[in-house]
């Protein structure tokens, strides 16, 4: 069963179309991933479904209310953690979720149950006094988080749950994540830039200059690009190959003096050719297909760096930091 | 329907609690109410003719309570450009709530606050040699609050037109000078040329502090100079006008881009 429909959506801000003409379904119970580069409507595609901005065309339906029509309706099903943080900073961790809690009807007796759980599993617990100024970026994401699903929402919308958070803790939240479906019977819609982070998607559509480009499992889209590639260094980089090619069916080439091997799971296909090859292999090097490779494969140009808004320094200052994070 | 109570409470919790919190803003406000009572009233008190029946620093203290009640009720509606600016404004939107409560718990953040420090202000009527009985303190708290959330749900409207806080501020000053002025917080409307005395009937403030002369100088209701308006005119504008705030500014917030 679909809970999200979304057909022909359009939003024009002036001359732009932010949002050109969208369609798509996520399914009851599962993680919908929307990926796309710096303005791609990712954004403006969640401010309409969370009924904050009206569309200039077309229809979006959450759990079947229309979000222009119904808008009451569907904000009782969602929760969302916005790109940009919307906590009060002057009130503590406790207090920001307890106004939450409020705000969307918790029965009153539930409240210090429910928060001290939701602060417990962030790990928040003993900073609840705390005002939230006080608090990490990372660890103001984490509390948005929680708050988003305190009220037990059927659609939990995150754009970009992970922005300025370390490896560490950006690992927590993908796990956390990918549980919610199952463990709480939640449908996320998430945005993100990156294909690792899709790939706990149960589909990903991606989007540029408002329009999806296409829309698939994520295996489906990294066989489109070739999946991981593996790169060896053997002892004998034209034996190992016939040795490859012998008991496990796997053509390679070589590049550089290297092995080059492309495989849909990489990760998981590392411990096979080592076993296989025994005490040939010197190295081994993983390298995953990124949205700029599926990007390019679909668009046959990289991902635009445009120009952040207005604003957005910071923003972008956290994104260039993650960049260098993530290329290493 | 009580979910939209929980908000308001939740709402005007909030903004007590950050009230709380920032005692320096609540000495940094009484002190504009103070300075014109003591500097200007006590000043003036030499030059203006004493015809009124009253020394000038008790005739102003209605205006003063008004003025106190004037500028943190209008600047409390600033907390909703900051919640704009910081996004905390979203988390609201998007709750299962009336935009109508969102905005009856705003201006009721701000009447809550005001009427505190038009409180404080009201306890100096014995320095200035005024005797006000127990019911009659009271009714001028009552007419406090009717005031204040008036003047809320106006910079409330206001604000729905503003999204950041440098244009907001700037138009405020626009309005609350002037809004002050022309209220006969100073002196009698009566004794205006007739366009600016136009101007002061248009003006929500000068109903209200009309309202609080009445209630602080009772004994004085036949006097010409101390009263414009009949007392049931004044309650009904403040009133009035308090509806049509809150109802367009509500429909302002359901609005959608
Ligand atoms: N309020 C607005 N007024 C005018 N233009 C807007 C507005 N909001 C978004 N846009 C424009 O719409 C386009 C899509 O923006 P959107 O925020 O949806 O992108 P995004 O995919 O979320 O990007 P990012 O990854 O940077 O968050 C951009 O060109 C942006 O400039
Ligand atoms: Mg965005």
């Amino acid at each position: 069963m679909f809970i999200i429909k979304v057909e022909n959506l359009t939003k024009h801000f002036g001359s732009i179309a932010a949002v050109d003409g969208i369609s798509f379904e996520a399914e009851k119970n599962s993680i919908f991933g929307f990926l796309g580069p710096n303005g791609a409507g990712k954004t403006t595609t969640i401010n309409i479904l969370c009924t904050l901005l009206s569309p200039t065309s077309g229809t979006a339906t959450i759990d079947g209310f229309d979000c222009m029509t119904h808008s009451s309706e569907v904000r009782k099903k969602i929760g969302i953690v916005f790109q940009d943080t919307t906590l009060d900073k002057e009130l503590t961790a406790y207090e920001n979720l307890s106004f939450h809690a409020y705000l969307y009807g918790v029965p009153k007796n539930l409240h210090k149950k429910k928060i001290d759980s939701a602060l417990d599993f962030i790990g928040l617990y003993d900073r609840k006094d705390d005002q939230v100024k006080k608090f990490s970026g990372g660890m103001k994401r984490r509390l948005e988080v929680a708050r988003g699903i305190i009220h037990e929402p059927a659609v939990l919308f995150l754009d970009e749950p992970t922005l300025g958070l370390d490896p560490q803790s950006r690992a927590n939240l993908w796990e956390f994540i990918s549980k919610l479906p199952e463990k709480s019977g939640v449908t996320v819609f998430m945005t993100t830039h990156y294909m690792e982070e899709a790939e706990i998607c149960n589909r990903i559509a991606i989007i540029d200059k408002g329009r999806i480009i296409v829309n698939g499992t994520p295996e489906e889209l990294k066989k489109m690009v070739g999946g991981d590639v593996i790169y060896l260094k053997t002892t004998n980089n034209a034996l190992a190959a016939s040795e490859l090619k012998k008991t496990m069916g796997i053509d390679s080439e070589e590049k550089n003096g290297e092995l080059f091997i492309q495989a849909v799971k990489g990760d998981a296909c590392i411990p096979k050719l080592i076993n296989s090859l025994a005490d040939m292999v010197l190295s081994v090097r993983l390298q995953r297909p990124t949205l700029n490779d599926v990007f390019l494969k679909l668009t046959g140009k990289a991902i635009r760096d445009e120009a952040q808004g207005s604003g957005d320094e910071l923003k972008a200052s956290i994104r260039s930091y993650r960049k260098k994070f993530d290329k290493k | 329907m009580s979910t939209n109570f929980n908000a308001i409470y939740v709402i005007v919790a909030r903004e007590l609690i950050k009230f709380v919190r920032e005692k320096g803003k609540l000495v940094s406000t009484l002190a504009r109410p103070l300075i014109w009572l003591f500097l200007v009233g006590g000043g003036m008190s030499r030059m203006v003719s004493p015809d009124m029946g009253m020394p000038y620093m008790q005739f102003i203290f209605p205006g003063i309570l008004g003025m106190t009640i004037l500028f943190s009720s209008i600047f409390s509606s600033i907390s909703i450009i900051w919640d704009k600016e910081f996004g905390f404004m979203k988390e609201m939107l998007v709750a299962p709530v009336s935009r109508f409560s969102i905005v009856v718990g705003k201006a009721l953040s701000g009447t809550l606050v005001s009427t505190i420090q038009a409180v404080i202000i009201l306890m100096l009527f014995p320095v200035i040699g005024l005797n006000i009985g127990a019911v009659q303190f009271l009714l001028i708290i009552l007419m406090c609050v009717g005031l204040a959330f008036c003047l809320a749900s106006l910079g409330i409207l206001i604000a729905t037109f503003y999204e950041n806080f440098e244009s907001f501020s700037v138009i405020m000053n626009f309005i609350v000078m002037p809004m002050f002025f022309l209220s006969g917080a100073m002196y009698p409307v009566k004794t205006l040329p007739a366009a600016l005395g136009f101007l002061t009937m248009l003006n929500p403030l000068t109903y209200g502090i009309d309202a609080l002369k009445y209630m602080v100088f009772p004994a004085k209701s036949g006097m010409s100079l101390t009263h414009d308006f009949s007392l049931a005119v004044d309650i009904a504008v403040v009133a009035v006008c308090s509806a049509v705030f809150v109802l367009i500014a509500g429909a302002m917030f359901e609005r959608k881009k």
